[in-house]
């Protein structure tokens, strides 16, 4: 049987749990292969090297660093998954600020706290076999990814943007209807759409898709009456290290990063 | 011990022994820290619920809630009591989810004799699926008033972005009177468990509602005799900072430790239990008080139980609401939320300037007041325990902490087991 394995960093865990989520596909699941290293299921450990490992969390410490390459080195076929693991998550807003002034908000003795100045996704130290998006990413991909792999098959995931599914479901469009700000428009599919269903704008929890007009979208902000600290904001949340969100974030930061 | 397993995070435990006693104690939280209250300073008074959240993919509502409670507070905005209703039944899903997850995939493994939940599948196919029935079924509470089971989207300052519809409610009826049924036979199957017979001494805290049992709301009170509004939170409780951890320590003012979660709850409310969790709680013989840390799997049940017919009540009632949210204008001040999360007291402050800029966030999540609970009682647990052999030793060590289901990436600001013998 193919073996997987599971491995956390800097995250709220979200992510791998969403594994456990698949309660109806969980046991069939494991059927078909052997969960070799799951922390937070199991006190098992088969040993590796793995046919597929899943990586949930960002890189924030030197330890975490070197820990990434050890994972690399015994998984034949390595994805990242969620925000945290393939842009850094929430906690890349340290790359915008000091981390020493993140640092004494939370704790009186700073100097005990072994941290990195950034957050960085996995693909940043090594090489990644696959990204799959979302904050927190959906279980119903996560199937069609931990399949595609057992089969060496490229796992078909759309990439295009949120407004698709929003046609798809038939949602009518929050900031076309109600002039609502939506992330929509540059954000990757995957969640099927909810924020928009629920009647708030998307605000990018599946972080940027693939042909996106971020300049077009901060105009139309701007337009719906958006201050700029609020555009930067908008930009600079769960995918706020993501480049293209980077970019159109500091361009609205009051020369800010 | 590279890891502790089956908890959520990363922590270590170190145990020092000299001939045959303890001397030392340390929970090691390696968790990397993420600053959640440093990257909340500039954000607008409407996003700290959404941030928040992604502190705990296990437990994202209750920081949700607790977000929500707090700069309404700030903002002088009292929600309307159907509106709170609602926030109650969401909570009760994300109770139901996470008691599942810990009652059947993480802590049952350790009763029955099994390295985790899948390996135990094998054998008692039946008793997990009903487990992860009753997980699916605390989702779809979640998954229906918020969008999605993790990091809700419906949740918003003031109250929802959108109200459930009456048949997205009646199907929830259905789901939660077949969960009711599978919560029962949890308390009946988990009583029967071989449960060592212990007890603890620590003070316990908890919230203590005006009425029914504490969730999202009540006063803070505590065994030792404290009963103090949210706001006076910090006034007695301090976090220190140790070196050998990334989560904070926190301490009663008098210098006590102090426990929070099921069993703090549990036995400083339990007269508030509905009728049929009561009666389940007394078959399976908790008394009004419960000190066998190793019985928090028993009060999870009893809580799970409770939650199925709170979420059923509170739908029998609804009577639909004016509007999904009222209006939470930007105002300066400083509020306080605390709500019951899964593992205990969550409590949240937030300063806000008149623009509603977050210019200072404090949260207190459970794991890190229980941590010195945890280590007293290993202290004890290991010291009793010191003939065993290491690899017998260290999986009942684990089984102590998982008693407490530490939710680790909660609490950096946490598990391996080192046993350093002299």
């Amino acid at each position: 049987m193919r073996k997987l394995a599971v491995w956390k960093f800097a995250s709220c865990d979200g992510c791998q749990l969403t594994l456990l989520n698949c309660e109806d596909d969980l046991l069939p699941l494991t059927d078909q292969v052997e969960i070799a290293y799951f922390p937070q299921a199991t006190r098992a450990v088969a040993a590796g090297p793995y046919d597929l490992s899943l990586v949930d969390g960002s890189i924030t410490t030197p330890a975490d660093a070197e820990r990434i390459r050890q994972v690399r080195a015994v998984s034949r076929r390595l994805v990242s998954i969620g925000a945290c693991a393939t842009a850094g998550g929430i906690q890349a807003l340290r790359n915008f600020s000091d981390i020493g002034d993140f640092s004494s908000a939370v704790y009186a003795r700073p100097e005990y706290i072994d941290t990195l100045a950034t957050s960085t996704p996995v693909a940043a130290h090594v090489p990644v076999d696959f990204e799959l998006n979302g904050c927190p990413i959906d279980k119903d991909q996560l199937l069609t990814v931990i399949t595609a792999f057992l089969r060496d098959s490229k796992p078909d995931i759309p990439s295009h943007s949120v407004c698709v599914e929003c046609k798809q479901r038939g949602t009518v469009c929050v900031m076309v209807a109600d002039g609502i700000p939506c992330m929509g428009p540059v954000t990757h599919a995957g969640c099927g759409a909810i924020c928009p269903s629920y009647g708030r704008g998307c605000y990018s929890c599946f972080g940027p898709q693939d042909t996106l007009n971020t300049r077009s979208l901060a105009g139309r902000f701007a337009f719906l009456g958006m201050p700029e600290p609020a555009v930067a904001r908008t930009f600079r949340t769960f995918y706020a290290a993501a480049p293209p969100f980077a970019t159109e974030s500091s361009m609205h930061s009051g020369g800010g990063r | 011990m590279a890891m502790l397993a089956r908890v959520e995070g990363e922590a270590s435990m170190r145990v020092r022994v000299d001939g045959d006693e303890v001397t030392d104690v340390e929970l090691r939280v390696f968790e990397p820290p993420r600053f959640f209250e440093g990257l909340l300073r500039g954000r607008a008074w409407t996003e700290p619920p959404d941030i928040t959240s992604r502190i705990c993919g296990i437990c994202p509502a209750a920081y949700q809630i607790t977000a929500c409670q707090a700069i309404e507070d700030a903002c002088g905005v009292v929600i309307p009591p159907e509106l709170a209703a609602l926030r109650r039944l969401l909570y009760c899903g994300e109770w139901i989810e996470s008691h599942a997850l810990h009652i059947y995939l993480l802590h049952a493994p350790d009763f029955l004799g099994y390295q985790g939940a899948i390996e135990m599948a094998r054998d008692h196919r039946p008793l997990v699926e009903r487990g992860l029935r009753l997980k699916k079924a605390g989702n779809e509470i979640l998954s229906v008033l918020g969008g999605r089971s993790v990091h809700p989207v419906n949740v918003r300052v003031g109250g929802f972005h959108r109200l459930p519809t009456r048949s997205q409610l009646t199907a929830l009826r259905e789901t939660l009177t077949a969960a009711l049924d599978d919560a029962l036979a949890t308390v009946t199957t988990v009583a029967a468990f071989d449960i060592p017979d212990t007890e603890h001494d620590c003070e316990y805290l908890a919230l203590r509602p005006a009425q029914g049992y504490p969730i999202e709301a009540g006063r803070v009170v505590s065994s030792g005799g404290l009963d103090f509004g949210v706001f006076d939170f910090e006034d007695a409780v301090t976090e220190l900072q140790v070196p050998y951890s990334t989560a904070l320590h926190a301490r009663l003012k008098g210098g006590q430790r102090y426990l929070v979660g099921p069993l703090a709850r549990y036995s400083l409310n339990c007269a508030a239990l509905s009728p049929l969790a009561a009666q389940a709680a007394a078959a399976a013989g908790l008394g009004p008080v419960c000190r066998n840390p190793f019985a928090s799997i028993i009060v999870r049940a009893v809580e799970v139980t409770y939650a199925c017919e709170e979420a059923l009540r509170i739908i029998g009632e609804w009577q639909g609401a004016a509007a999904a949210a009222v209006p939470v204008p930007a105002r300066a001040g400083t509020g306080y939320g605390a709500t019951e999360a899964p593992r205990g007291l969550l409590y949240h402050r937030y300063q806000l300037d008149s623009g509603g800029t977050v210019t200072e966030a404090r949260i207190v999540p459970p794991t890190s007041q229980n941590q010195l609970s945890i280590e007293h009682d290993l202290r004890t647990f290991v010291q009793a325990r010191i003939g065993l052999p290491e690899p017998e030793l260290t999986r009942q060590c684990e089984q102590v902490i998982r008693n407490y289901d530490p939710c680790i990436s909660c609490s950096a600001h946490f598990l391996d087991l080192t046993l350093e013998r002299r």
